[in-house]
């Protein structure tokens, strides 16, 4: 990391309650984390840990409690531009063709059609997808869906993907498949990504630096650089000792938890 | 195999109608099946000087359609807005609460009062097209509604962060999305259109339409017209309906389909 590494996204503080009928619920307090250009950083923590709706402040879909985020150095109120988000669930619109999704963003902002047409299928053969195009969502399998929302995704030329456990519906096959691609993607097309994910496995797979997350309410205890270059081999023995490591860490702050 | 199935009990429905008039033997209470028919058979003779059964059913159809198509520009569009906007809702649902239930053929009086007989000549009279307005116009909206507050949150979110203003999200995701509910909402409606039309046209000085034939051949004793057009509405209603469900489930088949 040098001193000129742009900044895309800058979390500051950040808390986040919720009200219900009895009481204040502290999903998240005092998380602080940057990701720079072209990084890949996943949050990692346990489920509840609030790390979906931290995903969903810096994607502009809820706002904070208290302290900033900012994209790019604006502070985000609404989603930006500069980001998109690929949810667990797909998202994709059953009414529309996978073309037709992947083109959404595009249609959205006013790309002409030929342009949008011509984007939607270098998209498409990115993710291997282009022979489906006129097929819909419900025809396709997990993974595929999956890669059609992440067509859709990088149509926008976004700077940075927020990705909300993108591959936690599909079995562990397809997930390492999908990893694996991912992976191919983010080298071909070199986006920021921010990724959630619980599997510490995936994290350790895909990620350059981890931002783990403590249990209910959720902050940062620690920011891991993993330090193995790509493509990583999941059987070495560097592999399985990092993982060791931070299950390590993850099973102390359950425990720490419980205790109290 | 199953066709066949489905024809055999009004098969022993229709033997059962004509044993019973052969045993009543009056056809001023239940005429015979086969005289029921002929006026079937003579769809374009005109019955008594009051236009033949086809041209009588297509005078309510007309005047289902146009109250139809009124209920839905305004149900629809209302129901999206009511349906997205939560405030507008709960300021509008006890309202809407309250007029809901009332049956259309209650407010036959107050149609009479405020539009009057209307002119002879004219087909679809505002007294008339008011019932069937008013009898559509709450299953569309309250399943416009329905349909639209039940949209997967994502759907919306995703439109969002693809930096879709709140009129694209109505019309490209919003709408689309609540189709299944909406078009649902229309076959309901469009059924209860079609019995407020018949109810409708039993008012004084309405003198066309099947409501105001089988009523005016009660008057003159002729029962046989009574059934076939109680028949013919049937008949007309079932098949509106076939052609709502054939509809719904190929243009919505994403709904079945997506899970």
């Amino acid at each position: 990391m040098t001193a000129f590494d742009k900044i895309w996204v800058t979390v500051k503080n950040v808390a986040r309650q919720f009200s219900t009928r009895k009481e204040m619920v502290t999903a998240l307090e005092n998380v602080s984390f940057e990701v720079h250009d072209g990084q890949f950083v996943s949050l990692l923590g346990p489920s509840g840990c609030g790390k979906t709706t931290l995903l969903r402040m810096i994607g502009g879909l809820d706002v904070p409690t208290s302290g900033t985020i900012t994209i790019d150095g604006k502070v985000v109120n609404g989603p930006s531009p500069k980001m998109t988000m690929v949810f667990q669930e797909y998202s994709l619109y059953p009414w529309r063709t996978v073309a037709q999704n992947v083109g959404f963003g595009l249609e959205m902002i006013g790309t002409p059609p030929d342009q949008r047409k011509a984007e939607v299928e270098k998209q498409l053969k990115l993710v291997g997808l282009e022979n489906f195009s006129d097929s819909y969502p419900y025809e396709l399998s997990g993974g595929m869906r999956q890669r059609a929302a992440v067509a859709r995704a990088l149509a926008t030329d976004p700077a940075v993907m927020l990705m909300d456990e993108p591959f936690g519906a599909l079995d562990a096959q397809t997930r390492n498949k999908m990893q694996h691609e991912l992976l191919h993607i983010r080298q071909e097309t070199k986006k920021t990504i921010l990724f959630v994910t619980h599997s510490v496995d995936e994290a350790v797979y895909l990620s350059d630096k981890i931002v783990i997350l403590t249990p209910r309410p959720g902050s940062v205890h620690e920011i891991y650089d993993v330090p193995l270059p790509f493509p990583r081999d999941r059987t070495s023995m560097e592999f399985a000792q990092i993982r060791k490591n931070i299950l390590q860490v993850i099973e102390e702050l359950e425990t720490d938890c419980q205790n109290i | 195999m199953k066709g066949y199935f489905k024809l055999i009990f009004p098969a022993l429905f229709i033997a059962g109608w004509e044993i019973a008039a052969i045993l009543v033997n009056n056809p001023f209470v239940l005429p015979m099946v086969w005289d029921t028919l002929v006026v079937f058979t003579t769809p374009f003779t005109d019955l008594f000087g009051n236009g033949s059964l086809m041209e009588n059913a297509l005078v309510s159809i007309y005047r289902v359609s146009l109250g139809f198509i009124i209920a839905c520009i305004i149900a629809v569009p209302l129901g999206v807005l009511l349906g997205r906007y939560q405030v507008l809702e709960e300021f509008s649902d006890g309202l809407i609460q309250i007029f809901r239930p009332i049956p259309p053929i209650a407010w036959v009086p107050l149609s009479l009062a405020w539009f009057g007989l209307g002119e002879p000549g004219n087909p679809a009279p505002a007294s008339i097209e008011y019932i069937i307005v008013i009898g559509c116009l709450f299953p569309i909206l309250v399943n416009t509604i329905d349909g639209v507050k039940r949209i997967k949150k994502s759907w919306v979110e995703t439109a969002r962060i693809y930096q879709a203003n709140e009129l694209q999200c109505l019309t490209k995701v919003i709408v689309p999305a609540a189709g299944p509910g909406i078009w649902n909402g229309l076959r309901i409606g469009f059924g209860i259109a079609w019995m407020s039309v018949v109810a409708a046209e039993m008012l004084p000085g309405t003198t066309t339409g099947l409501g105001y034939l089988i009523l005016f051949a009660y008057n003159w004793n002729q029962e046989q017209i009574v059934i076939a057009g109680m028949i013919a509405i049937g008949l007309i209603g079932i098949v509106m309906d076939q052609f709502f469900q054939y509809v719904q489930r190929s243009k919505f088949r994403w709904e079945a389909l997506d899970k």
